[in-house]
């Protein structure tokens, strides 16, 4: 596999600040963007392209954790905004259905999405959690 | 800025809970099928990314619902495998309430308990220490970082005497586990307690560490199907553990830049306050502390209204655990604190999350509140005016 190239590993940084700074909570906001920045000045002048390898993967997983973040909390924010909306009457079922599978969807990131109907679990590969 | 009470969930700890939430919700302890095998296998990474931190082996984590529990099976279950010979424990004065009263409900069972004072700097005399154990000691208990003052004990020097006098030693290490170095093998540690949401982490979790050699033989506090090596019956809350293990592997990682970055904010937190306020002093030892913790006394102005006034911001006087009662704070009182300045103590704690901005405010908001109350005060009035507060006769009316 080739390393990663100077512009990938910019893509990859300009990616995650954006994605942070869709967080709602100041605290979380403000955590992540400065964490990424110190991460990624703290490791701009590694050389050996395994560790950038390494490095970029981890960046990468965790590019992933902030965007399954931003989903659920997106979902979680359409509910109460459609119930502040319609105050006297539940969302219809069939909403609340959508929402609730594209939760599950986003979270099934170990899987493909299509065996959700089917609770068989045989797969057996090794996960990380992160 | 209570971060001494709870902390928020990292975002990483909440992403590696959902899926244990959502679909993985096996019982771990099935072991006939794969929801079951599943759960298991989350658990025991779980406990590996635990012990990892304290440089543990994952057989000696016992998972329980937080540090409470992990001091009540310490310091009970310890006492009551070897109440036969062993009828003596020791602890210290400013420990947290769980571990107190442990030992008082002990007393009532007829083991006897020393409660070793400490100095004003809020560390323990290692020479008092020695002196108080005896040939029956079966366990001493001592905090490695107060919750109130943030006082760090010097915990490898304890197990240095713990260990050469035959002793058991414990350390509720809550508040330190993942924030400052700990290792059970290089400190001599023989049972530590670890709480998950003081750790960025979920709560109602927590873990227990039990060393196995020499093994360190436990009562069970809680009876049933003998999960956790029996040392802690009740199904494992899979996602709960989960998340813990995640806390810890994170704050492995993150150890180095938090602790720079907070110890940064805690200096310019202290000096801007005390460069603007008078008589304002630090509650224990400027340098066996963790800087997260920051407890200041100010003088001539009370407490809770000094909070009441900050009350856009989280802060604390003393500890949650304490903060419904009117008594000022035990370990206030045990490092020799006047009455006066225990009920002026306001404590500020910094955490991963806290930025510069909310320091500043708080600093500002802080300095403006005090100047004010001072303004109101009577007692502030007479010291400027240079009359010795303490030679003052108050008269019965």
């Amino acid at each position: 596999m080739a390393a990663s190239s100077r512009a990938q590993v910019l893509d990859l940084y300009r990616a995650m600040l954006r994605e942070s700074k869709r967080f709602s909570s100041y605290n979380y906001r403000t955590y992540a963007v400065r964490r990424i920045r110190d991460a990624f000045r703290e490791n701009k002048n590694v050389k050996d392209p395994v560790e950038i390898q390494t490095l970029v993967n981890k960046a990468k997983r965790d590019l992933e954790v902030i965007r399954r973040q931003m989903d659920s909390r997106a979902v979680a924010q359409a509910e109460v905004h459609w119930h502040n909306l319609s105050s006297l009457q539940p969302p219809p079922p069939r909403f609340k259905q959508f929402s609730y599978l594209s939760l599950l969807i986003s979270w099934d990131y170990r899987r493909t999405p299509s065996h959700l109907a089917n609770f068989c679990i045989f797969s057996r590969d090794g996960v990380s959690l992160y | 800025m209570d971060v001494q009470a709870t902390t928020p969930l990292d975002p990483r700890v909440l992403d590696a809970m959902l899926p244990y939430l959502i679909n993985y919700y096996g019982n771990p302890h099935s072991r006939t099928h794969a929801y079951g095998w599943e759960s298991e296998a989350a658990m025991e990474r779980a406990r590996q990314q635990v012990a990892s931190l304290i440089g543990a082996d994952p057989r000696e984590i016992i998972f329980t619902s937080g540090a409470t529990e992990s001091n009540n099976i310490a310091i009970k279950g310890v006492a009551r495998f070897y109440r036969s010979r062993k009828k003596h424990l020791i602890t210290t004065q400013t420990e947290h309430k769980c571990v107190l009263d442990s030992c008082r409900s002990l007393e009532a069972e007829g083991f006897q308990v020393t409660y070793l004072p400490v100095q004003k700097s809020g560390i323990i005399d290692l020479k008092e220490l020695e002196a108080a154990i005896q040939p029956d000691t079966s366990l001493v208990s001592v905090m490695t970082v107060n919750n109130e003052i943030g006082v760090k004990q010097p915990i490898a020097e304890i197990g240095q005497i713990c260990s050469s006098r035959k002793v058991y030693f414990h350390t509720d290490a809550a508040q330190a586990v993942g924030k400052i170095p700990l290792d059970v093998n290089d400190m001599k540690i023989d049972l530590m307690s670890i709480s998950g949401h003081k750790i960025y982490g979920p709560k109602g979790v927590g873990a227990i560490y039990i060393r196995r050699r020499p093994r360190v033989r436990v009562e069970a506090l809680q009876s049933g199907g003998g999960q956790e090596r029996g040392m802690r019956s009740g199904t494992v809350p899979t996602p709960l553990v989960v998340g813990l293990g995640a806390a810890c592997e994170v704050a492995q990682q993150e150890m180095e830049y938090d602790h720079k970055r907070i110890s940064k904010l805690a200096e310019r937190l202290i000096q801007n306050i005390m460069k603007s306020l008078p008589d304002v002093v630090m509650n224990g030892d400027p340098e066996h502390h963790y800087p997260g913790c920051i407890n200041l006394s100010f003088a001539y102005v009370e407490g809770e209204s000094l909070l009441m006034a900050l009350k856009d911001v989280a802060l604390s006087s003393g500890s949650a655990c304490t903060s419904a009662s009117l008594e000022p704070s035990y370990v206030l009182r045990a490092i020799g604190t006047d009455e006066d300045l225990a009920h002026s103590s306001i404590r500020f704690g910094i955490g991963r999350f806290t930025t510069e901005e909310e320091v500043d405010y708080t600093v500002e908001k802080c300095i403006q509140h005090v100047k004010r109350l001072r303004e109101m005060s009577p007692l502030w009035e007479m010291v400027q005016d240079g009359i010795d507060l303490k030679s003052i006769k108050w008269t019965q009316h």
